[in-house]
């Protein structure tokens, strides 16, 4: 079963890009795009974990213990936090979308305004 | 283009990019057999070098100390952009009273504030030692303020956050970072590196400038949160004053 974190990974990947290309409300649309985001921690966290390795913390075990990859993991942590701007900055311009063309499908977002 | 077209399309190229990333994961190491060698060579010598038992926060602030540079800036831009958007169309509108709720609510609610500002700030502080470090703490901070307006203390949010401190905590915080990386410079160091006393790996006062630059990011992440929350709220409230939320 070794190769079912990577096809969790890629479910969530393709899962949320069919999400994004058939989306009818852009908070839909933003929301699709954090899941396949998500699929990238699962990738990340898979790739540096070690069989029968602890967390990358050595407070309470001995130095020199098997533990995973602290790499990714801090990578996972930069994914998180740019997950969270990104959507933040994208539902905000799904307000900014309503409040100027009173619609949120992106289908009827047909005139690109300058 | 139509839907049809569009779905077509994207059935098309799903498939090439399944095939793609099948061919991808199929050259990958077997899940749980890493093999490295950057994971198995930061944790033999982060403790050691660094003083910090958080290998993950050693890494993210010293071993990859420019990335989390352009981290914060991403965050600092997206909160940025969130109030370019925001801020200006609600210039001047009024604000909302005090939304009525239940007095058991707001006691708790409130009660729970110290708690968990004392939570971030424990995060904040042992993020070298223990799993935290400034982002998560940075975002316990900023969500012990969004308690404050669950509770119903929609004037009390707005007077623990005002726009100017928002804004300046969140400028020290991302500029602070670069001011102690160009503090590395001074002493002789690469940009970012770590100096000042390492201290006992496992005490609070270890890791040298580590520990500020996690200050630090906790400053930018709590501020940035907090600006976004605003920004979101007021949002909510001009909608609910006008009637239409």
């Amino acid at each position: 079963m070794s190769y079912l974190p990577y096809a969790l990974a890629v479910w969530l990947f393709v899962v949320g890009l069919y999400g994004v290309v058939t989306s009818k409300h852009l908070i839909h649309l933003a929301v699709c795009l954090v899941v396949m985001q998500s699929s990238t921690y699962v990738l990340l966290l898979t790739i540096g974990y070690v069989e029968g390795g602890t967390a990358p913390i050595f407070a309470d075990v001995p130095k020199g213990t098997r533990a995973v990859d602290p790499v990714v993991q801090a990578l996972t942590l930069t994914d998180v936090v740019v997950s969270v701007a990104v959507s933040a900055l994208l539902l905000a311009m799904a307000i900014q979308v309503k409040r100027r063309t009173g619609t949120q499908d992106p289908d009827q977002l047909h005139v690109v305004e300058g | 283009m139509s839907r049809t077209v569009r779905l077509g399309l994207f059935a098309v190229s799903a498939a090439g990019l399944a095939a793609l990333l099948l061919w991808g994961v199929a050259g990958l190491p077997d899940f749980g057999h890493y093999v490295g060698p950057y994971g198995y060579v930061l944790n033999a010598v982060a403790v050691n070098e660094r003083h910090a038992t958080n290998v993950v926060t050693a890494t993210t602030f010293d071993y990859r100390g420019f990335d989390t540079l352009g981290e914060e800036f991403i965050l600092f831009a997206a909160g940025l952009g969130v109030a370019l958007l925001l801020r200006d169309v609600r210039e001047g509108s009024e604000r909302p009273v005090e939304g009525v709720l239940n007095d058991a609510v707001r006691l708790v609610g409130i009660a729970f504030v110290p708690a968990l500002l004392a939570i971030g700030l424990f995060i904040v502080a042992h993020g070298l030692i223990t799993p935290g470090g400034g982002f998560q703490g940075g975002v316990i901070l900023a969500s012990a303020f969004l308690l404050v307006w669950l509770a119903g203390e929609y004037r009390a949010f707005r007077k623990l956050t005002p726009e100017a401190g928002v804004d300046l905590a969140k400028g020290a915080g991302a500029g602070g970072y670069v001011v102690i990386g160009m503090a590395a410079l001074l002493l002789g160091h690469a940009f970012l590196h770590v100096f000042g006393p390492l201290g006992t790996a496992g005490k609070l006062a270890s890791g040298g400038s580590l520990l500020l630059l996690n200050i630090a990011t906790a400053l930018e992440v709590s501020a940035a949160f907090v600006l976004i929350f605003t920004e979101f709220l007021e949002e909510l409230a001009a909608r609910r004053l006008a009637g239409r939320g």
